[in-house]
C-alpha cells in the first residue's frame, strides 16, 4: 500500500555526503570514526589531568609550598579528579566499545549510529565547558564527589560548573549506554551466541547496564545540588530539615557502580590481551563472564563503604563492610583465572602483554589496600588520608590506565594499519611503571603516618618530606613516559611498517577485516561457530593439543573498492546541533536564562530534524 | 535512493526484537532509578520540615484525585489508540491519540491549578524540605507528561499528514510505552505523596 | 540466550487483548482508585492497615498498567526482565537508604 513518505521535501533534510576532510568528522555516524574521536579527545583530557597532578605534585614536593595558594589548589585537585574520572577514563574506555563492539560481534555498526554520534558530541562539549569554567569565575573547587553543604552552600560559580557540567556529560554516557546494550543483544552475527562473545564484549555490557541504572542516580543527586545551590531548594540543608548525608548516598549509590565502569573495561581489554600472547585460550571463560557480571551486581551493594565515619552506625557499617569483604571474591576469580591463562603459554613479552601484566599486578595492590578499607575499624584510621589517595591510584592508573594502554597498544595497528616501535613501546613501560609506584607505593605509608588528603601544603618536620619528594620524582617520570609515548604514535603514524590484517596472530573477529577496516567492516556478515572463531578458523588442534595451521583457514581481507553495494548509515549533523544546545542550556542555568533559551532551541532543533531526515537502509537512527 | 521506513522493520536483529523496542524499555528501567531516587528524597523529608505548611495544609485530595483518574484513564485511551493503528483504523487512531492528549493536557493543567494554589498558601519550593523535594518530585513528573503530550501531538501531526502508516505502528507503541510508564509513576505518587498517612 | 533469528514484526508476537478488555482493565483500575480515595477518608482503620492496603492498591495498579496496558504479559520476557531489574535495583537500594537514615535518626 502507498503512502506518503514521512519526508518533507526541503533540502536542508538532504543527508550529508562528505566521506572525507573536516565535514565528514563533524558528521560522521561511523562507530571507528567515533571511536577515534573518542579516543583523541579523551587522551587530550588525560594531559590536561596530568599537568593538574603534575602542578599538585610541584606544590606537595616540599613542605610549605608556595606555588600554589589554597583556592587554586583545590581547583586543581578536583578538576584532576573529575578530569581523570568522567573525561578520561569512561571516554577512552568508550574510544574502545565504539571502535571494537561491531567487529567483535560480526556487525556493521551499532544498533543507533547517529545516537552514537550524539553520545560523542555531549562528551566534548561537557567537557569543554567544564574547563570553560576557569575562564568564567573559576573552576569547581569542591572535590570530584562534591559533598555537601560544602558543595550546596560555597560562593561563585564553581560548584555551578560542577553540578550542571557532569550532568550534561553524564547524559551523554546514558545514551551510549542505552545504544551499547540493544547493540550487544541486537546486532550479533549468526551464530555469535552471548557465550561466544570476547570478554571485552562481555564487559562492555556489564558495564553499560552498570551505566544505565547509576547515572539517573547521580543526575538526580545533581539536580538537587543546582536546586540547592541556584534555585534556593533545602535538600541538603540542615537548618530546614535537610540532610547532607543524603548527598552522600546518592553520589556513592552511583560512585561505587561507578567505579566498576572505570575498571571493567580495562579488565575486558586484559582479557583478550592475554590469551593472544600466550598463545592458549582463556583460562575458564564463563568464570570471568560470570564474576564479571557478578562485580556488576554486587557493586550495587557496597556503596556505604565509602561513608563509614559519616556516622550511619554499626549495624549498617558491618553490612556494608562484609558485602565490600565479598566483592574481593570475584575480581579474585578473575586474577586466578588471568593468571590459569598465562601458565604453561607460549609467551611473547610485547608492550601490550606488558601492559597487561602490569595491570594485573598493580591491580593485587590496589585491591589489597581496598580489602584493608572494608574493615571498618582500619577505615577510620585510613578514611581521608593518602593511603586511600594511594589505594585508588593503585586501582585507577595501574589497574585502568595500564589496562587501557594495552589495549591502545594492542588496537593501535588495527586501527592504523601500522606496527608500532616495540622498542619505544617498552621504554614507556618500564618508565611508567617505575614511575607509577615512585609516585603512589609512598603514599600508602605516607596516609598511615597521618598525611591528609585535600590540603594544600604540610608543615616540615612532620616526617612527610622525603616521600613527598619520591613522589614528584615519579609523577614527573610517568609523565616523560608519555612523552615517549606520544613520540612512538607520532612517528609510527607516518613511518610504522604495515600491520596487516592479523599482526598478533589473535583470536576474534575484528583481526579478520583488513587495517584498518573498511567503512562497512565485513563483506559479508560472518557465521560464528565457536568461541575464539578466527582462531578455530586458523587451528585446529594435534593430539597433544598443539595448535595446526589449516591451510587457507585465515579470515577475510576484502579490500575496499569491492564491495560499493553495501549501504551504510548516512551522516548527519543533527547530532552535533542537537549536543550543542547543552552547554548553552548549561551557561543559562548559571548565568544568564536568556542563554538556556538558546541552548532549548538548538537542542529541539537538532532533535527535530534528526527525527525528520530520510532514514538511512541499516534500519539505524 | 528510495527512503525505506518499511525496511527498518525487517531488520534482522539476534533476539528478533525491534532496536528501537529494546532501547525504550532499557530506557524506561533506568527511569525507574531516576523517579526512585526523587520519591527516596520526598520520603526521607516528609516529615522533616522545621517551619510549615505542611501535606495537611495543603493537599486538596478530591481534586488530585480527579487528576490522578484522569491521567490513569488517558493510559486506556493510548492503549486504544496503538489498538486502532495495528488493525489499520487511521480514524479511530486519531480519536485516541487525540483523547490521550487532551486527558495529559487536562492533568497538566490540574497539575499547574494545584500548584498555583499551593504557592499561595505559602508552599514554595523554598519554603522547607517539604517543598523542595514535592515540587521537584511532582515537576520532574510534569516535565514527563509534557514531553508525552508533545511527542502524542507529533504523532497526530504525521498522522494526518498521512505519513503514519500501519506499517509504523512501532511508533505509537514506542510513545505508549514511554505514556503509559509515566503514569505508573503518578499512580505511586499518588499513593506515597498524597494517600499514605 | 539462543541466537536464533527472527524477523521483526510490529505488531505483537502472540495474540493479544483487544479494545473490549483494555476497557474491562480500565474499569477495574477506576474501582482501585476509588477504594483508594475511600480509604483515605476512613478515620476507624489504624494507620498501618490503611497504608498497607493503599500499597498493594499501588502496586495492584502499577502491575495492572504494566502487564496488559504495556503488553508486558504477552511480549517477550527479555523486556519484562529489562524492567523488573531497573524496578526491583531501585526499591532494594533505596529502601536500604532510607533504613539508614532510621537507624540513626
Amino acid at each position: 500500500m502507498a503512502y506518503a513518505s514521512p519526508i518533507p521535501r526541503w533540502s536542508i533534510l538532504q543527508r550529508p555526503t562528505a566521506t572525507s576532510g573536516f565535514w565528514s568528522w563533524i558528521t560522521t555516524v561511523d562507530h571507528k570514526r567515533i571511536g577515534i574521536l573518542y579516543g583523541v579527545t579523551s587522551f587530550a583530557f588525560f594531559l590536561l589531568g596530568g599537568m593538574e597532578a603534575l602542578l599538585i605534585r610541584l606544590q606537595l614536593a616540599r613542605p610549605e609550598g608556595r606555588l600554589l595558594d589554597a583556592e587554586s589548589y583545590n581547583q586543581l585537585f578536583t578538576m584532576h579528579g573529575l578530569t581523570m574520572v568522567f573525561l578520561v577514563v569512561m571516554p577512552l574506555s568508550a574510544a574502545f566499545f565504539n571502535y571494537l563492539i561491531p567487529l567483535q560481534i560480526g556487525a556493521r555498526d551499532v544498533a543507533f549510529p547517529r545516537l552514537n554520534a550524539f553520545s560523542y558530541w555531549i562528551f566534548l562539549f561537557g567537557g569543554l565547558f567544564i574547563y570553560s569554567s576557569f575562564f568564567l569565575g573559576g573552576a569547581p573547587n569542591g572535590g570530584w564527589f562534591g559533598y555537601a553543604p560544602l558543595s550546596s552552600e560555597t560562593l561563585g560559580v564553581n560548584m555551578d560548573f560542577y553540578a550542571v557540567g557532569l550532568q550534561i556529560v553524564g547524559l551523554g554516557s546514558l545514551v551510549a549506554s542505552v545504544n551499547f546494550i540493544v547493540t550487544i543483544l541486537n546486532e550479533r552475527a549468526p551464530g555469535m551466541s552471548l557465550m561466544r562473545m570476547p570478554v571485552f564484549t562481555w564487559m562492555t555490557l556489564v558495564v553499560s547496564f552498570l551505566l544505565l541504572f547509576a547515572l539517573p542516580v547521580i543526575a538526580v543527586a545533581l539536580f538537587q545540588l543546582t536546586g540547592d545551590r541556584i534555585l534556593g531548594t533545602h535538600f541538603f540543608d540542615a537548618a530546614f530539615g535537610g540532610d547532607p548525608v543524603l548527598w552522600q548516598h546518592m553520589f556513592w549509590v552511583f560512585g561505587h557502580p561507578e567505579v566498576y565502569v572505570l575498571i571493567l573495561p580495562a579488565m575486558g581489554i586484559v582479557s583478550e590481551v592475554l590469551p593472544t600472547f600466550s598463545r592458549k585460550p582463556l583460562f575458564g571463560y564463563p568464570a570471568v563472564v560470570f564474576a564479571g557480571a557478578a562485580i556488576g551486581f554486587m557493586g550495587w551493594g557496597v556503596w556505604a563503604h565509602h561513608m563509614f565515619t559519616s556516622g550511619l552506625g554499626p549495624v549498617a557499617n558491618a553490612a556494608f563492610a562484609l558485602s565490600t569483604m565479598f566483592i574481593a571474591v570475584p575480581t579474585g576469580i578473575k586474577i586466578f583465572n588471568w593468571l590459569g591463562t598465562m601458565w604453561k603459554g607460549s609467551i611473547t613479552l610485547n608492550t601490550p602483554m606488558l601492559f597487561s601484566i602490569g595491570f594485573v599486578a598493580m591491580f593485587i595492590i590496589g585491591g589489597l589496600s581496598g580489602v584493608t578499607h572494608s574493615i571498618v575499624p582500619s577505615d577510620f584510621q585510613q578514611h581521608d588520608t593518602y593511603y586511600v589517595v594511594a589505594h585508588f591510584h593503585y586501582v585507577l592508573f595501574g589497574g585502568a590506565i595500564f589496562g587501557l594502554m594495552s589495549g591502545a597498544y594492542y588496537w593501535f595497528p588495527k586501527v592504523s594499519g601500522r606496527m608500532f616501535s616495540e622498542g619505544l613501546g617498552k621504554l614507556h613501560f618500564w618508565m611508567m611503571l617505575i614511575g607509577f609506584n615512585m609516585a603512589f607505593a609512598p603514599m600508602h605509608w605516607l596516609g598511615l603516618q597521618g598525611m591528609p588528603r585535600r590540603i594544600y601544603t604540610y608543615e616540615a618536620g612532620l616526617g612527610l618530606d622525603l616521600w613527598n619528594m619520591v613522589s614528584t620524582i615519579g609523577a614527573f617520570t610517568i609523565a616523560a613516559s608519555f612523552v615517549v609515548f606520544m613520540v612512538n604514535i607520532v612517528r609510527s603514524l607516518s613511518r610504522g611498517e604495515e600491520a596487516g590484517a592479523d599482526p598478533w596472530d589473535a583470536r576474534t573477529l575484528e583481526w579478520t577485516t583488513s587495517s584498518p577496516p573498511p567503512h562497512y567492516n565485513f563483506a559479508e556478515i560472518p557465521t560464528v561457530k565457536a568461541r575464539d572463531d578466527l582462531w578455530h578458523r586458523k587451528y585446529t588442534e594435534d593430539p597433544s593439543g598443539k595448535p595446526v595451521p589449516v591451510v587457507a583457514g585465515a579470515g577475510d581481507h576484502s579490500g575496499e573498492d569491492e564491495h560499493h553495494d553495501i549501504h551504510m548509515p548516512d551522516p548527519s549533523f543533527w547530532p552535533i546541533v542537537a549536543a550543542s544546545g547543552l552547554p548553552f542550556i548549561g551557561y543559562g542555568i548559571i548565568f544568564a536564562w536568556p542563554w538556556a533559551v538558546v541552548g532549548i532551541l538548538l537542542a529541539v532543533t537538532g532533535l527535530f530534524g534528526w527525527s525528520l531526515e530520510p532514514v538511512a537502509e541499516e534500519g539505524g537512527h | 535512493m528510495a527512503t525505506t521506513e518499511a525496511a527498518q522493520e525487517t531488520h534482522r536483529t539476534a533476539t528478533g526484537l525491534d532496536n528501537r523496542k529494546l532501547g525504550m524499555w532499557a530506557f524506561l528501567g533506568s527511569e525507574c532509578l531516576f523517579f526512585g531516587a526523587l520519591i527516596t528524597a520526598y520520603l526521607l523529608y516528609r516529615n522533616s520540615s522545621t517551619q510549615g505548611p505542611y501535606q495537611s495544609d495543603v493537599y486538596d485530595i478530591p481534586f488530585t484525585s480527579v487528576s490522578s483518574f484522569v491521567l490513569l484513564m488517558s493510559s486506556l485511551t493510548m492503549v486504544l489508540a496503538l489498538a486502532a493503528i495495528q488493525r489499520g483504523d487511521h480514524q479511530k487512531l486519531h480519536v485516541w491519540i487525540l483523547a490521550t492528549a487532551f486527558l495529559g493536557m487536562t492533568f497538566l493543567g490540574g497539575q499547574v491549578f494545584e500548584f498555583t494554589v499551593f504557592v499561595r498558601e505559602g508552599l514554595t519550593v523554598t519554603r522547607n524540605v517539604f517543598g523542595s523535594s514535592f515540587f521537584v518530585l511532582t515537576g520532574f513528573h510534569g516535565l514527563h507528561v509534557t514531553i508525552g503530550v508533545l511527542m502524542l501531538l507529533q504523532l497526530f501531526g504525521m498522522s494526518t499528514a498521512g505519513r503514519l502508516p500501519q506499517e509504523q505502528s512501532l511508533r505509537v507503541e514506542l510513545v505508549g510505552l514511554y505514556w503509559h510508564f509515566v503514569d505508573i509513576v503518578w499512580v505511586i505518587i499518588f499513593t506515597v505523596v498524597y494517600l499514605i498517612p | 540466550m539462543e541466537h536464533t533469528e527472527h524477523q521483526t514484526t510490529t505488531a505483537g508476537e502472540h495474540a493479544h487483548p483487544g479494545p473490549a478488555e483494555y476497557v474491562k482493565v480500565a474499569i477495574v483500575l477506576a474501582i482501585a482508585t476509588a477504594i483508594e480515595i475511600g480509604l483515605y477518608y476512613i478515620t476507624s482503620l489504624p494507620d498501618a492497615a490503611v497504608t498497607f492496603l493503599l500499597l498493594f492498591l499501588m502496586v495492584f495498579k502499577f502491575a495492572l498498567v504494566a502487564l496488559w496496558f504495556m503488553h508486558l504479559r504477552f511480549d517477550n520476557r527479555l523486556f519484562r526482565r529489562l524492567f523488573v531489574t531497573g524496578l526491583i535495583l531501585a526499591m532494594t537500594v533505596f529502601a536500604i537508604v532510607l533504613t539508614t537514615f532510621q537507624v540513626v535518626r
